[in-house]
């Protein structure tokens, strides 16, 4: 028992003495039960966000403005549908499967980023999303690209690049809007009053409320907090606003010259608790629709395995 | 094809754990064990690597060089997949 124990202790220093180098885990190399079950979590709710953000801007394929606008926006939802792809494939490889994941989702164990629950009413939305989600999103993604599991940090290095596109379509978007008719303006800032607050929730909860975080973070999964971030988005992204005639919706934005950043207003954190909790305007409608489209799908992957099945007996006779 | 050198495997190594496993080159062995050591005699006499995948070669699934125009075509009218086909206005940071 006793030289068990020791083994177990020396183990947990060699993992520890690995991150305190910056050395990356990869999947063969020990790794705590813990440290295992928080990247399961993390990257399988990494994986189902991108699947289910497919959703609301797919809601505007048909009807966008343009053909080069359609053959955009087809190409940035492909890329989401991939970027979930890269993250299951990258979960995987901590011994979870893909059905696995899938049923958690489905059945609801599983979350997705929030963000994902609000509806898409108009083009602006298209051009918000683009901006400030995929925004917010690769400010998070950045970070992740050192983050202290091999696998995942690869995937987020590979959607980092391809998604360096997304933020710029976005913003033309809006930036075409902004500065076209009156009633294209008012769009554009009815979708920026839409988005902004659910935006800056994408960070999470405030530090002191987040318990994950600072495990997360001893850990070296994540590297910054949900506040750091969210300020960071913040500061970046008024300037944008503002260089496109459009005013932040949030009286309390201030730049504050003392600390070098600026101040912003309080989210409101019940409704951000209320979407966490299933309960925001389009919860229901999305894991309806991806539970739809699996079961539609049951027939391709029953013909696909058929025919590898009857490929394989061909060649073994 | 297994002659009496043994089968070809393919060898990746990766230099430093968070790097991507890359190909190396090929080797020969009889199993599993022996084409790891064979490896890491062949390709890793001067620490080139942290860690080393070895793969039978027949095991490789590979595209064709034949069919290379068309099978990469799609990807080569979709000049939109890049952040330089938009534009944002003059002085905008951090996109």
């Amino acid at each position: 028992m006793n030289s068990l124990k020791l083994d177990e202790n020396q183990l947990i220093e060699n993992f520890e003495a690995k991150l305190a180098k910056n050395e990356m885990i990869e999947p063969k190399d020990w790794m705590p039960a813990q440290y295992r079950k928080h990247l399961i979590r993390q990257i399988s709710q990494h994986a189902h966000s991108e699947i289910i953000g497919m959703q609301p801007e797919g809601n505007w394929i048909t009807r966008a403005p343009s053909m080069r606008r359609k053959m955009v926006l087809l190409a940035k939802v492909q890329d989401e549908a991939g970027h979930g792809l890269y993250l299951y494939s990258a979960a995987e490889s901590m011994g979870i499967s893909r059905e696995e994941m899938l049923d958690q989702l489905h059945t609801g164990a599983a979350k997705y980023s929030s963000i994902f629950n609000y509806p898409t009413l108009t083009w602006a939305d298209m051009g918000a999303i683009g901006w400030l989600v995929d925004g917010a999103a690769i400010m998070n993604q950045v970070m992740l690209q050192r983050t202290s599991y091999g696998p995942y940090a690869r995937a987020m290095v590979r959607i980092c690049k391809e998604e360096s596109f997304h933020q710029r379509q976005g913003y033309e978007i809006m930036n075409v809007l902004a500065t076209g008719s009156v009633e294209q303006k008012e769009m554009a800032q009815d979708a920026l009053n839409r988005w902004w607050w659910p935006s800056l929730m994408m960070f999470g909860p405030r530090d002191e409320e987040s318990p994950n975080s600072e495990q997360a973070i001893k850990w070296k999964i994540k590297r910054e907090t949900n506040d750091q971030l969210r300020q960071r988005f913040v500061n970046q992204t008024v300037s944008q606003v503002e260089k496109i005639g459009l005013v932040v919706p949030d009286k309390a934005i201030k730049w504050n010259e003392a600390k070098n950043e600026y101040d912003f207003g309080e989210i409101n954190w019940d409704e951000f608790w209320t979407v966490v909790k299933g309960n925001g305007p389009c919860n229901k409608v999305r894991i309806a629709n991806k539970i739809k489209s699996h079961e539609e799908g049951a027939w391709v992957r029953e013909a696909a395995n058929a025919h590898a099945e009857k490929n394989n007996k061909t060649k073994a006779a | 094809m297994n002659d009496s050198q043994g089968i070809l495997w393919e060898v990746f190594i990766q230099s430093k754990p968070g790097q991507p496993h890359k190909h190396a080159g090929s080797v020969h062995a009889h199993d599993n064990e022996m084409a790891l050591q064979n490896a890491r005699d062949l390709y890793c006499r001067r620490s080139e690597g942290t860690n080393l995948w070895v793969v039978p070669a027949s095991e490789i699934v590979a595209s064709s060089p034949e069919d290379i125009g068309s099978f990469f075509e799609p990807s080569n009218d979709k000049v939109y997949r890049h952040p330089t086909f938009y534009s944002v206005p003059e002085g905008i940071t951090h996109m």
